[in-house]
């Protein structure tokens, strides 16, 4: 299965030009970017661990590029996203956030319910990779 | 003793309601209304006897006056001016002084300006046009329970449009049907699916079996691509107690959102508001019954006031028009509308049909819900005049594409994120809007038979309500 997090995840994977558009477009509203990436896909994991500090000072699209792809090569088999952020008053949240790299294989998720009285059942999304240790889920075995 | 305080029938504008020198106070609630008086009554007048009948005013002279600061009490027309191009209609503009309202009702606020006023015999028509409440005011309601940031932030969902689909058939299917769109929509590529106003608990479905087969649609959707998705489970019911009962279970079932009619009352709605506040759970509205007062030029409630209400009465999500789509809807007076529910102050502005500065101070935005006969073939004409914090409703637009509702949920994605990053790049959308669609149809069926589909379908009516305090094109 293809995981459609982002805002470009129904679309085919962007090439590096492609990318860097999407960063123009950020830098030239003030929005920082900053790469992030993830062996845990669960809709729920919000924090996935930081490639550095966002970008606050890189005004460079190829520079921003270059750490997306250090980032690639550094985790060949993690989810990667590129992330804006805009400060303004009234917003301060992310602003665009899109999946740069996933892994070759995606599992997916399997959804484990527990029957409980009255017909309800209690929904849990469990990621398939998440059943092997962290940094080693993607990984051909 | 003046000739004011004799017992009998004066003028209005006599009894102090016209005061054209008045300098409204920053902690006025103010008003404008299009007034239309009977032949013979001097428009002076009729805005005064708006203000007197919206405020202290009866229709004769009491002495109990006398025992108030009336001066502060009563609301004061301090402008009247002719409409552009009509006869017979000014636009009144009224300034209330802030002590006449309760904090945080709107029940209160709306029993007061729209309470007697409209059916005054002296008028032929009345409408509320637009209202400027103050910031101290303002801060006296909860406003949405969660707004656009904290929406965006829950959902895991940025940059883009979110997109939705209402259930179809709206009445009639059993729940195990029902809960059979929910996944096929989710699960293709929507963010939410809807109950539609109407869907409470009818003897097809009951509400409770609804609410159970939509989560099972829900979790299996969100397991099958990894995304939050949602339902909009309508909890209107006939008592508050009732509404409760619904909100609880879709709560404890997981569901980040329910939903509320309008139909259900202000106070209904701001006690819903303060338990999705209470319960981390997301509350939409549908504006189910609005066009009765909403739509007529000369004689109701422009939709902008109710947006303003509903704002600060607290709901997360509401319909504000589409443009292009079936229903009702002029371009510029619906960039007001959502001005009015997203920005943290919208200035005057004429051409929207903005009378008055507003400011928000810190309450989050409420977001517009665009509905009713819209395709992936719009587009670009939704994102440009309606932007990104909105949700693109496409209910037909989904389960009637001819590949299935998974294919039209997926047809409506793929459009939205190509004309997304279409404008990202710099390309002028409403010009080239097409050839991305056509380009993006390339690598995905879906679009590509949407659009041969409904391609070409358009609803091109005159708006019947149209900004008009100046004299404006409309945009279409």
């Amino acid at each position: 299965m293809r995981i459609t997090q982002g805002t470009f995840s129904y679309l085919p994977d962007f090439s590096d030009a492609e990318i860097r558009a999407q960063i123009s477009y950020a830098l030239d509203r003030g929005w920082p970017l900053s790469v992030e990436f993830t062996d845990d896909p669960h809709p729920r994991n919000t924090y996935w661990e930081m490639w550095g500090l966002p970008m606050f000072d890189l005004h460079d699209a190829a520079g921003v590029l270059l750490e997306v792809n250090q980032c690639r090569t550094a985790y060949p088999d993690h989810y990667i996203r590129l992330n804006a952020y805009d400060a303004a008053k009234g917003r301060q949240t992310i602003a665009l956030s899109f999946i740069v790299g996933r892994p070759a294989y995606e599992p997916g998720f399997r959804l484990d319910r527990q029957e409980v009285a009255d017909r309800q059942v209690r929904y849990t999304t469990h990621p398939y990779a998440a059943d092997r240790p962290a940094g080693d889920r993607y990984r051909a075995s | 003793m003046t000739e004011r305080w004799h017992a009998g029938v004066i003028p209005y504008a006599e009894m102090g309601y016209w005061k054209p020198e008045y300098e409204p106070k920053d902690t006025d609630v103010l008003a404008a209304f299009r007034v239309t008086p009977q032949p013979g009554v001097p428009p002076e007048e009729a805005g005064a006897a708006v203000a007197g009948e919206s405020s202290t005013a009866t229709w004769t002279v009491v002495w109990t006056d006398r025992l108030t600061a009336y001066d502060n009490y009563q609301a004061k027309c301090y402008s009247v001016e002719p409409v552009p191009g009509t006869q017979d209609q000014y636009i009144a503009r009224i300034a209330y002084d802030i002590d006449l309202f309760e904090e945080g009702s709107i029940a209160n606020l709306t029993s007061s300006i729209i309470g007697n006023v409209f059916g005054f015999k002296a008028l032929r028509a009345l409408r509320l046009e637009d209202m400027r409440i103050p910031l101290h005011y303002v801060r006296t309601f909860q406003g949405p329970a969660h707004g656009i940031v904290t929406e965006r932030e829950y959902l895991n969902k940025y940059g883009r449009p979110l997109l939705g689909a209402t259930t179809k058939p709206k009445l009639g299917l059993s729940a195990r049907n029902y809960g059979r769109v929910v996944f096929e929509a989710l699960r293709g590529g929507l963010d939410f699916t809807k109950d539609d106003e109407n869907i409470n608990s009818q003897p097809f479905m009951r509400w409770r079996d609804r609410y159970l087969f939509t989560m099972e649609a829900v979790n299996r959707a969100q397991a099958e691509t990894g995304e939050i998705k949602g339902h909009y489970l309508n909890v209107t019911a006939a008592t508050m107690e009732d509404m409760y009962e619904r909100a609880d279970f879709a709560r404890q079932l997981g569901s980040v959102i329910v939903m509320v009619d309008l139909t259900a009352g202000y106070t209904a709605i701001q006690s819903m508001a303060r338990w999705a506040r209470r319960n981390g759970v997301m509350l939409h509205l549908h504006r189910a019954g609005h066009a009765t007062y909403t739509r007529q030029k000369s004689h109701g409630v422009s939709f902008r006031v109710i947006a303003k209400w509903m704002r600060l009465a607290g709901v997360d999500h509401l319909h504000a028009g589409t443009v292009v789509g079936k229903l009702e809807g002029d371009p510029n007076a619906i960039a007001g509308y959502y001005d009015t529910l997203r920005l943290g102050s919208t200035p005057a502005d004429p051409v929207h049909g903005l009378y008055f500065d507003q400011d928000w101070g810190s309450m989050p935005g409420t977001m517009p819900v665009a509905s009713g006969g819209i395709h992936a073939g719009q587009m670009h004409q939704l994102l440009h005049y309606l932007g990104e914090d909105v949700v693109l409703q496409f209910g037909g637009g989904t389960i009637g594409h001819p590949m299935g509702i998974a294919a039209g949920a997926t047809a409506n994605r793929v459009a939205v994120e190509a004309m997304v990053k279409a404008r990202n790049e710099g390309r002028d959308i409403f010009v080239e809007g097409e050839q991305v669609l056509k380009a993006a149809a390339r690598h995905s069926r879906e679009l590509d038979v949407a659009l041969a589909t409904w391609g070409d379908v358009t609803f091109s009516y005159e708006p019947t309500d149209t900004p008009d305090a100046v004299a404006t094109p409309t945009a279409l």
